[in-house]
Parts: C-alpha cells; structure tokens; sequence
C-alpha cells in the first residue's frame, strides 16, 4: 500500500521530531535537513532508519548524501515504494 | 603535608540514585535511614529463572528531566550522569570561566550495559540496519564523560576511570590530581552505573556476590549485621565539583568542604577476593596525602557492601592503616540504604561523605540486628550520629573486582 507524499512528510516529520525535537510544523518541503533543521550526520542516519521501517522501503547509503531537504527525501521514499 | 601545596574545594553536588532525584532528597531520605531495596516488578525470575529479582533502583525517568531526542541519544547510565551532572553545576553556581581550564572525570563500572545488550537484541529479531546509529556512542564507557565534557563545554580534558566498584571514587581522585598538577581549575567528577539487567544480576549472582534474601528484600542490604550475605545491585549516578580553592574564593563560590587526599593502590592477589594489605596501603596514603592524622579522622563511609568477608576486612585494613587510632572514628556503610551503585558508588559515598562533614553528621548504617561482634570500629547503627565541631576528616573508601584499592579523603570548610 503506497503513501501518498503528503502522508510521507507527516511520517517524516513525526520522526524527525521524535529523533530532534525539531517541530513538525517547522519540517517542511523546502528545508534543508543541516543548514535549515540542524540535524548532524549521525541523526540523519536514525531518521533514515526510521523511515525505512516506517514505509518499508531501503535507503541506500550512498543515497542518503543526495537527501539534502525534506521534500529530496519525500520524493525519494515516494519513488522507493513498491 | 600534602604533596601540592592547591587546596581543592568541593563547591557542587548532584545525584540521581535510589534515595533521590537530587541531593537535598537524597540526604534526607538517608538521614531517616531509608531502605531502597525491592523486589523487581518485572517477570524476570519466571521468565529467566533469575535467582534474585531483588534491587534498589532510581524511581526517577529520566525522559521527565531531559528532552525526548537527548535522553534517546544517552545510555541509561548516561542520562542519569547528564541529570545529576547539570544540578552539581547549577548548585556550584554555574561559574563563567575559561573553557579550557575545565575539565571533566567520570567513571563507571561496566558503560552501556543496557544499549550492548538492546542493540544485540535489535540485530537478532530485526536485523543489523534497524541498529540505532547512536549505538557506538551510547555504549562505550566514556560516554557519560564525554557527553557532560560536550553540554558543559569542558575543554581541559574528559576522562574515565574504569575500575569496577572502585571506578567513581578513582574519578574523584584523578580530579584532584587533575587541579593539583595545574591541568585544571574545576573538574566535574564522579561516576554512574546503570544495570539492572537480567544479565549482570545473573553474572552477580553466580559469583556469589549478591544477597539471595528474596523474600525480605528491604533488609537484604546489611553491612556489619551478622545475617549479612551478600550485596544488594543498585543503580545511578552523582557527580561533583571540584575547584581550587583559589578559584573558588575568587567567584565566591559557596564552599562544603574540601577533598584534601586520595591514595591508590592494587592488590596484585585475586580478581575478586578483597585484601586488606592492598586497602591498608590505600587508606594510609589517602590520610597522608591529606595531610591529616588518624585522629583527625571522625567519621568512615565505607565501602561495607554486606558481604561476609569484604565487611570485616575493609574495617581491619582501616584499623591497621590508622594505626589502631580508631576510636574517634564513626563507620557508616550508606549501601545499606542505596545498594551498590557499582561505579557510581565511590562518587555517590564521596557526596555522602562531603554532606557528613558539611553537616557534621554521619548518616546510619541500616538494618543491623545483631551487630557482627568481629567488627573492630564504632558504626553509626541504624541512627545518623552527630560529627564533632572544629576540623576533622571522613575517610571514604572504594574497592573494586581487580583489587583496585581507592581511598578519598575530605575534610571539613
């Protein structure tokens, strides 16, 4: 069952509160994850796992580099689904 | 005399173990001589079939104190560091100085018990991508050192001392070295543990080392008493503030008193069997280093972790190391109210020790019944005894499974 790109950013944000404490409000398509939210390489990595199992696609690590906002990775985990 | 001439002054404490949340609790609930030991509310002894379900824990979450994100990026043990950390530095008055002149100290026994064996747990049943990325910087055993060096913004050094039981009071002692050799002016010191687990209590257990008194938990921890058959696990953390005493005066700082001498010694005998020639050996270079006399020594707060033969010995190799000049001398074993906190003990006995001779009051030694009649010193039987007024010193001991002898000494401001 898909998600809708709206539903991954919710899923997203929900994650990237639970890792962070950044609010979900402020976790938007156009944000930068380091220069916009503050997240460090190692958060980044506990998002990315979450997500993975969250809408149970894989994220490659080499991918992970390319997610450089919010909406890269919804984009992404969009096109992942299968 | 002491070897430097840099008095160290003890300006801050916090704690989070058994007792309390904090240290103004802590040192309440023991000076009513509270027992923190319960049975488990887990199905750890059907499930596993554990021998002793039995331990005294920290009833504070440490979620209700750090936010959500820090505290899952902190190891239990950790968490409890970061939460006592932060109040011995805001009871010190949160000083305004040169970063680099700050140092941090913090031991502990094990490390990330609870992570190792989680993430383990994660690998089996999930696979190795779900492992949390943090895993590598939540388990090793500097982490609580380096995590408080990070919030705090320590930049003269982070160490961890890891000598099992021994591990926060050589913390203690290897921050007064820190100030006295010049490397710092203030160090946050002390120790954490956090493994109430089905694993350390079972490796416990079949050494022998713990208290089987299952169906009275409350007084399984009992130091001198006859009955007394092993320890009881505790768990926490307490961290304190040490500063020259030269810094201390210059910001004002509100000074409890000072730790004027510390003494290392290794057996060179048994990992686990305790020596009183090793613990001798300690204790006199602690009360030398300091400066003081044994007669000055008013009040021990032992290592006494209610094992049949450790309690007795520690007590000879204090006799011995005084020279028979004991009399004066109150011992208390404060494990009797927290359990052993394992590497947070000799920090968290190092507090207690700093509130006695602030206070002038030695905390009881609790759940003794029939007093051991081998017991060669004076204890604080289940009621706080009054400390004399003028100077004096209360000697702290640690010893740990290595035969890792640690002695401190604090004397009163």
């Amino acid at each position: 069952m898909a998600h809708t790109e709206d539903e991954i950013l919710a899923g997203l944000a929900e994650i990237v509160n639970e890792e962070t404490g950044v609010a979900t409000e402020d976790v938007l398509l156009e944000k930068s994850f380091t220069d916009d939210l503050d997240i460090d390489s190692i958060s980044m990595m506990t998002i990315v796992v979450n997500a993975e199992e969250k809408f149970e696609v894989r994220i490659p690590d080499e991918e992970v580099k390319n997610l450089a906002t919010v909406g890269d990775a919804v984009k992404y985990i969009a096109g992942a689904q299968a | 005399m002491s070897a430097s001439t840099t008095r160290v002054a003890v300006t801050g404490l916090g704690t989070v173990n058994p007792l309390g949340a904090d240290v103004a609790s802590t040192w309440d609930a023991a000076l009513a001589g509270t027992s923190t030991a319960r049975t488990l509310d887990n199905d750890w002894k059907e499930r596993y079939g554990l021998s002793v379900d039995f331990a005294c824990s920290v009833s504070l979450d440490p979620f209700d104190v750090l936010s959500r994100p820090e505290a899952k990026k902190l190891d239990p043990s950790g968490q409890f560091a970061m939460i006592a950390a932060r109040e011995a530095w805001a009871d010190a008055g949160t000083p305004e100085m040169d970063p680099t002149r700050l140092g941090v100290v913090v031991g502990t026994g094990i490390g990330g018990v609870w992570t190792i064996l989680d993430q383990w747990d994660v690998v089996k049943e999930r696979g190795a991508r779900r492992v949390n990325p943090f895993t590598v910087p939540m388990l090793m055993a500097n982490s609580s050192a380096a995590h408080i060096e990070l919030d705090l913004g320590a930049q003269a050094g982070a160490h961890t001392p890891v000598s099992a039981c021994a591990s926060g009071a050589e913390a203690v002692a290897g921050a007064l070295d820190m100030i006295r050799s010049g490397r710092a002016d203030v160090v946050v010191a002390g120790g954490t543990e956090s493994c109430i687990h089905p694993l350390p209590l079972a490796g416990f257990a079949n050494i022998r080392a713990l208290s089987t008194r299952t169906d009275d938990p409350e007084h399984a921890s009992r130091p001198y008493d006859k009955d007394r058959d092993g320890f009881v696990l505790g768990e926490g953390a307490a961290i304190l503030v040490l500063e020259s005493e030269e810094h201390a005066k210059a910001r004002g700082a509100r000074i409890y008193g000072y730790v004027a001498g510390r003494g290392m010694a290794s057996d060179a005998h048994h990992i686990s069997a305790p020596s009183v020639d090793g613990q001798s050996r300690a204790i006199r270079e602690a009360v030398q280093d300091a400066g003081v006399s044994a007669i000055d020594v008013a009040h021990v707060n032992a290592h006494g972790t209610s094992t049949p033969l450790g309690d007795i010995g520690e007590l000879n190799a204090v006799v011995k190391a005084l020279d028979g000049t004991t009399d004066q001398a109150v011992v208390s074993s404060t494990k009797s109210m927290t359990g052993h906190l394992l590497g947070g003990a000799g920090a968290l006995e190092t507090v207690f020790s700093v509130l006695a001779a602030h206070h002038r009051v030695a905390p009881p030694s609790i759940n003794i019944e029939n007093l051991d009649p081998d017991v060669p010193m004076r204890i604080a039987a289940n009621a706080p005894q009054n400390l004399p007024a003028g100077d004096f010193a209360v000697l702290n001991n640690a010893f740990g499974f290595g035969g890792h002898d640690v002695a401190v000494v604090v004397t009163t401001a």
